[in-house]
């Protein structure tokens, strides 16, 4: 049974319909991935996956239809998303930051462990922990809201363009940190402009255009289509 | 004007400005939560004394049928919202929160005024029944229009205080009162008589204050409520629900205005509508703040005594006007303080 399977979802803004007939499912343990140039709709499904906007269509999460549940309730169910803006707590610290990520926990007692595994991973982090978010660099921002979305124990990590507005070196450090993630078991829903990456760190992905799924298919035949290396990757 | 003089309004302006400190600090918390600028606050506070004055007398207070009546009717806002959302599993908890623990509260209260409790336990009972108020006008008036603007949210509020006053008539009549001393203690520095009333209320301030520092930085309620206020989508992304905290925020606001409404009571006689200039004073106090930060505000609340107390003894038939007019040079003052800020309003 797929861990999250959405059918026919449909997302407008006022009048205006953003996502159409969008259908994808994501099995425990995957990482997919959901590719599309600048204003194809893809932050728009992460928000109505976790319930931030309104759909219409089917969606289900653990077998239990979402419509039912508000997006803190959702958070709750382990579904957890990193926005684009991170929407970090910048007036608070690093470590203040990182502990609200286990608000919605019910096992108070893991979560010093839990934050000790987050800053093995992102040292960095630990090296700041009591610095205000807001003064931290862009890389060390994307991090903290990756740290913070882990302390949740999420079942289904959804990460929307984690490697936006990232110098190179940044960017490789963060999908690295993203392949590592397969080890724990979360799935990973991850949505992105930076293809290449995204395919070589995904097991299936969907391409996703003005709104509409165009293609889709395992990440390593993906990765080799003529059209889509054309359109999106760059050559070669 | 004699260096005693302005020793002993000093001191005043000190102690009234720390009942401002107590119900500004509360505004405050409740804005940066719930975007709502609570003007009934000055409310809550006087009707506080309203009903420690009745409990002194061992009269039933008018606090109890407000109470009852804004129960029942929350529990109908909720249960009607939830059916229209077909929660039906939630209907239990709304009748739990909404109807059961506040009419638990106006019970015992009700069942223990004959007996005659001493003072400290009086004043438990004035606390908890005051308390469920500013909760359940939040659901019934603010929670349905929560995402509106704050113009909109403040209308509301205006509103909402006028016809709280109304209903501070009705349920406990036109007369004023004032409660006994809550120390007799007096003592005197350098020529300046100091009351225990004056210690107290300085000392209260201070340790509420000091209270709710340690809530925000120390637990996690605490720190989900400053979240709630820097980012609400990330808070709710966190699976923080802002009615909730919103719920905490009107709480621990409430227990601040009704310490100070407690505090104020032996000093001054408080009517049903005394809560107005209270609640504006202390306003005021939150503007030199920012209506954000909490230090500026104490500090803001500060000054706002002590100048009313100096411009009481100046010319008393204008000492409201005196502080209300310092908010147009604090609100330049503030604006051109915060022309900088433009560029964060993305977040």
């Amino acid at each position: 049974m797929a861990l999250l399977s959405i059918e026919n979802v449909c997302v407008s803004y006022d009048k205006v319909e953003a996502v159409h007939n969008v259908s994808l499912s994501i099995e425990a343990g995957q990482i997919v991935t959901v590719i599309g140039p600048n204003g194809a709709g893809k932050t728009t499904l992460m928000m109505a996956i976790i319930g931030l906007l309104k759909s219409k269509g089917r969606m289900e999460y653990l077998g239990q239809d979402l419509a039912r549940l508000d997006v803190e309730s959702r958070v709750g169910q382990g579904l957890c998303l990193v926005p684009e803006k991170r929407e970090l707590f910048h007036d608070m610290s690093v470590y203040d930051n990182l502990i609200l990520g286990s608000y919605s926990r019910e096992d108070r007692s893991q979560v010093p462990q839990d934050l000790e595994g987050v800053f093995e991973r992102f040292p960095r982090l630990k090296e700041r922990r009591s610095q205000m978010a807001g003064t931290l660099s862009g890389g060390e921002r994307q991090m903290l809201a990756l740290g913070r979305a882990l302390m949740s124990r999420p079942k289904l990590l959804m990460l929307d363009e984690p490697s936006l507005g990232l110098a190179p070196l940044i960017v490789r450090e963060i999908f690295r940190t993203i392949a590592s993630l397969r080890e724990t078991g979360v799935s990973i829903l991850l949505v992105e402009q930076n293809a290449r990456a995204a395919l070589e760190t995904a097991d299936y992905g969907y391409v996703i255009e003005t709104g509409e799924i165009v293609q889709s298919g395992p990440a390593n035949t993906l990765i080799h289509d003529e059209k889509l290396i054309a359109a999106y990757l760059g050559g070669h | 004007m004699t260096p005693d003089i302005a020793a002993i309004l000093g001191v005043d302006g000190i102690a009234t400005g720390a009942i401002y400190v107590l119900v500004a600090i509360g505004t405050v918390l409740i804005f940066t939560v719930t975007r709502v600028i609570f003007i009934p606050f000055g409310d809550i506070a006087a009707f506080t004394a309203l009903t420690l004055a009745a409990l002194d007398t061992g009269q039933v207070p008018g606090t109890i049928g407000l109470l009852v009546a804004l129960a029942c009717l929350a529990t109908l806002v909720e249960v009607t919202s939830l059916v229209r959302k077909q929660a039906y599993r939630e209907i239990p908890y709304a009748f739990l929160y909404y109807l059961v623990i506040p009419a638990a509260i106006a019970l015992v209260v009700w069942l223990l005024i004959p007996l005659k409790p001493p003072l400290p336990v009086r004043l438990a009972m004035a606390l908890l029944l005051i308390l469920p108020i500013a909760p359940l006008l939040d659901r019934i008036v603010f929670r349905p229009i929560a995402d509106g603007t704050v113009l909109l949210l403040l209308i509301v509020s205006v509103a909402l205080h006028f016809a709280l006053v109304g209903l501070g008539l009705l349920f406990f009549g036109p007369e004023g009162v004032r409660t006994e001393p809550l120390s007799s203690f007096h003592m005197e520095i350098a020529g300046i008589m100091l009351s225990g009333q004056t210690i107290l209320i300085v000392v209260a301030a201070i340790v509420f204050s000091a209270l709710l520092y340690l809530f925000f930085d120390f637990t996690l309620v605490g720190k989900s409520l400053r979240a709630t206020a820097i980012n609400r989508t990330g808070a709710r992304l966190m699976g923080i629900r802002p009615a909730r905290a919103g719920t905490v925020a009107y709480l621990l606001g409430s227990l601040m205005a009704g310490v100070s409404g407690i505090l104020i009571a032996p000093v001054n006689t408080i009517f049903y509508d005394s809560g107005f200039l209270i609640g504006l004073k202390a306003f005021v106090g939150a503007i030199i703040g920012g209506l954000a930060s909490y230090p500026g505000t104490a500090i803001g609340a500060i000054f706002v005594g002590i100048l009313e107390s100096f411009a009481s003894f100046q010319s008393s038939a204008f000492k409201d006007v005196i502080v209300f007019s310092m908010l147009i040079p604090i609100l330049i003052w503030r604006s051109l303080a915060a022309l900088h800020s433009e560029e964060e309003v993305d977040e």
